[in-house]
């Protein structure tokens, strides 16, 4: 019996050895001197670590070639990157002490989260230091990349979501500037076939049609996601109501088991069977690298189409020009190796004109700052130059960080979809029950 | 007194016999202490804290509370009893029919075990992304043929209703492992005993009955229990069936609701892994790691229990 003890002493040391191995400090940002006059550049030689999640090598080498400029005003600082890296795998990283130094986000759902938890370090303090006016941010911009005071991600590119149209389907007419107009010219667009099977749909209004989401259609009626307390505003924010009442109408109005069968039947977002490319739509709501996708696209390269703001409420015709924005984001991991090596990349990728304005021609994302948008080396066509305006204009909005942002986009969408299908009677009553939904999991998240 | 101390041995010889056994088990003993014991205990101490990952904040029972109110986990739990119990005896019945027929055959053998097995060498993610190509309404190979003979194909993966039975489609499609463990031991069967059967004037199904199902109990057991603890665990083929079916993904602004159609595809591992990695939640994760942990044990003792019964009776 006196084994059990020791076999139990044993377990414990192995535990408690495997508990905190690798735990040993790193170095935090701002906590070493700066070196001092210019130079930065005086910065000691290190070899970064970053992680991406752009997947292509086109995108890879445009990142790549982002990073040289910076290589070459830092020639003692060597950046290694990762592509194809997603959330989950950064959040595991830094949990097992292997963190890079540097990860960049393809979403804002993890902001609040990394933020709150320290799992991506406070930039505040260097910022100040270095002198960075965030004023050069929309506001939108700086409110995906903080929460609750701490600035832990610098926005690297954006995107902006507009509305596409294809010119040769809207048969000479004008982009819709209000819901009503939307409705109108969908119903005209629209082309059934004799068993009333749409052929050509005018506008798709399912909430489950790719970026239909309710944040990129929220902006499109100026609805909040938030009361100031914190809590879900979904039930309370009238504009809600009158977004989903306009798109049943509509959903109605096409029949919701013959747009769904059409909708089903148009395949895979990303591939080149778009149906906007192959005409099956002739307006869809969609992100600025839309543009990229049908340059690069042979098929759809010919494509005449134009951009434009999306519709807006027929009360609320000071929001047309905004929409919804988020991007990707950058910041330092906690257990980076080398902090301040790593905020000077992050600096020169989110704040140095030039390279931003390389970054978005290549990418065909719309840049963050005022002074790259206004660049004269940003290629800027008719169509592109719409999701700038988009993104610069005052009221676009965004998503704001939380720490369960994706559950509550999940919620809501889930309840848009059965709300469409018809499973809600009571509008009301439903959006309440998301509310509670939300607000009983922001309660065991601590929000 | 002589009996005695035949009956019990010399305790210096009991504690060697059980330093000797300790030693041998040592192996075992790290191991399932590293790998099964600490991390349920873990997974417990976890379930009354709030873990974001990063940091741990006692809540007491808030987790378990939470269970209660979250809809989402019931129906996740409703679908995966729905796969054990109709996925699993759908794959043991068609693995045991193939099984069957792949003994009997006279020539050929090698070329149909081989075909039969090929589905399992294909990878999940890439099985899965086929299957829902071939049988997309619109698009998909599947309701052509089906048009061919008169018969309208359903939405396969699009349609609720008809999502679980899809998969089950998959999960046959692809249980090879299972047909070779069946062939294995249907051949295992000594062949006088169908001889003996057969003089008897028992008939096919009879010999099935009282010969070869009694002789593959053992091995039948052991699938049904992995099928069983597989399909409390199915996760890979449900979330890329809901991902492609649904054709959207993850964008700044857009988040892929796992369960795609209206959460028909569900699992309970999908909503813990999304509770746990997605959502933060991770003590609220481990609640429901350890109600998968109770259904399994629960699933396998039982399963056990009418075996042995079963062995019993007959």
């Amino acid at each position: 019996m006196r084994f059990v003890p020791l076999a139990v002493a044993g377990l414990t040391a192995l535990v408690l050895t495997a508990c905190t191995a690798g735990k040993e400090a790193a170095p935090s940002l701002g906590a070493q001197p700066k070196p001092s006059g210019s130079a930065s550049q005086a910065l000691p030689a290190a070899t970064l670590e970053l992680w991406h999640g752009f997947a292509t090598d086109a995108e890879a080498k445009a990142f790549e070639d982002s990073i040289a400029a910076f290589s070459k005003k830092f020639p003692q600082i060597t950046v290694k990157t990762k592509k194809g890296v997603q959330d989950d795998q950064i959040t595991a990283a830094i949990r097992g002490g292997k963190a890079p130094d540097v990860a960049a986000s393809f979403t804002t759902d993890s902001v609040a989260q990394w933020c709150k938890s320290g799992a991506f370090q406070d930039l505040t303090p260097v910022i100040k230091q270095d002198g960075i006016d965030l004023s050069v941010l929309p506001e939108a911009s700086r409110t995906y990349t903080e929460f609750e005071g701490k600035r832990c991600m610098m926005p690297l590119l954006a995107d902006a979501y507009g509305m596409y149209y294809n010119r040769a389907l809207m048969k000479g007419s004008e982009p819709p500037k209000t819901l009503s107009e939307l409705t109108e010219l969908t119903k005209k667009l629209t082309v059934r076939d004799a068993n009333g099977d749409i052929k050509v749909a005018g506008f798709i209004p399912s909430a489950q049609y790719y970026e239909n989401s309710p944040s990129h259609l929220g902006p499109m009626v100026g609805a909040k996601w938030y009361n100031d307390d914190g809590t879900s505003a979904i039930g309370s924010d009238p504009a809600w109501k009158q977004l989903l009442t306009w798109q049943k109408e509509l959903v109605d109005w096409y029949g919701y088991d013959k747009l769904e069968k059409f909708r089903k039947g148009l395949g895979d977002e990303w591939g080149a069977e778009h149906p906007f490319f192959k005409g099956k739509v002739a307006m869809i709501l969609d992100g600025e690298w839309r543009n990229a996708m049908i340059a690069n696209d042979p098929k759809a390269k010919g494509l005449d189409y134009g951009t434009a703001p999306l519709p807006v409420a027929d009360d609320k015709p000071d929001l047309y020009g905004s929409g919804f924005t988020a991007g990707t984001v950058i910041g330092v991991s906690k257990g980076a190796k080398n902090p301040q090596q790593a905020w000077e990349l992050i600096k020169h990728l989110t704040t140095d004109t030039d390279s931003l304005v390389t970054l978005s021609n290549a990418l065909r994302n719309v840049p963050t700052t005022k002074a790259a948008m206004e660049s004269p080396n940003l290629a800027k066509d008719d169509n592109f130059k719409t999701f700038l305006d988009i993104f610069s204009h005052p009221k676009t909005s965004t998503l704001p960080a939380n720490v369960n942002s994706v559950f509550n986009q999940d919620a809501f969408s889930t309840f848009m979809a059965s709300w469409e299908k018809g499973q809600v009677k009571d509008l009301d009553a439903g959006l309440k029950e998301v509310d509670k939904r939300i607000d009983d999991k922001m309660k065991l998240s601590g929000g | 007194m002589a009996s005695r101390a035949h009956a019990a041995p010399p305790s210096r010889w009991r504690r060697s016999e059980g330093l000797r056994a300790l030693v041998w088990l040592s192996p075992w003993l790290v191991g399932i202490s590293i790998f099964f014991v600490y991390p349920l205990v873990a997974t417990v101490y976890f379930s009354f804290h709030r873990y974001d990952l990063f940091t741990l904040e006692f809540i007491g029972l808030d987790n378990w509370r939470y269970l209660f109110k979250d809809d989402r986990v019931w129906t996740s739990i409703q679908n995966t009893l729905w796969l054990v119990v109709f996925m699993v005896p759908a794959q043991l019945i068609f693995a045991l029919g193939v099984a069957q027929l792949i003994t009997r055959l006279k020539s050929g053998l090698g070329l149909i075990r081989t075909i039969v097995y090929l589905p399992s060498l294909v990878p999940m993610v890439a099985g899965t992304v086929a299957f829902v190509f071939l049988m997309n309404p619109s698009t998909g190979p599947w309701n052509q043929l089906l048009a061919l003979v008169g018969i309208t194909g359903p939405d396969w993966f699009g349609n609720p209703a008809w999502s679980k039975p899809s998969l089950t489609l998959l999960a046959m499609w692809s249980c090879g492992n299972m047909i070779v463990i069946f062939m294995a031991a249907l051949l295992d069967v000594p062949k006088h005993l169908y001889e003996a059967a057969s003089i008897d004037g028992a008939n096919a199904w009879r010999q099935f009955r009282s010969v070869t199902l009694p002789m593959i109990s053992p091995v039948l057991l052991f699938s049904t229990i992995t099928a069983v603890i597989y399909a409390l665990q199915y996760f890979t083929q449900a979330m890329i069936a809901s991902r492609v079916a649904s054709g959207s993904t993850d964008s700044a602004g857009s988040v892929f609701t796992p369960g795609y159609p209206d959460q028909s595809l569900l699992t309970l591992p999908q909503w813990l892994f999304h509770a746990g990695f997605r959502d933060f939640s991770m003590g609220y994760a481990c609640v429901m790691a350890l109600l998968l942990f109770a259904a399994a044990m629960l699933f396998t003792t039982v399963l056990l229990r009418r075996f042995r019964y079963a062995e019993e009776v007959s």
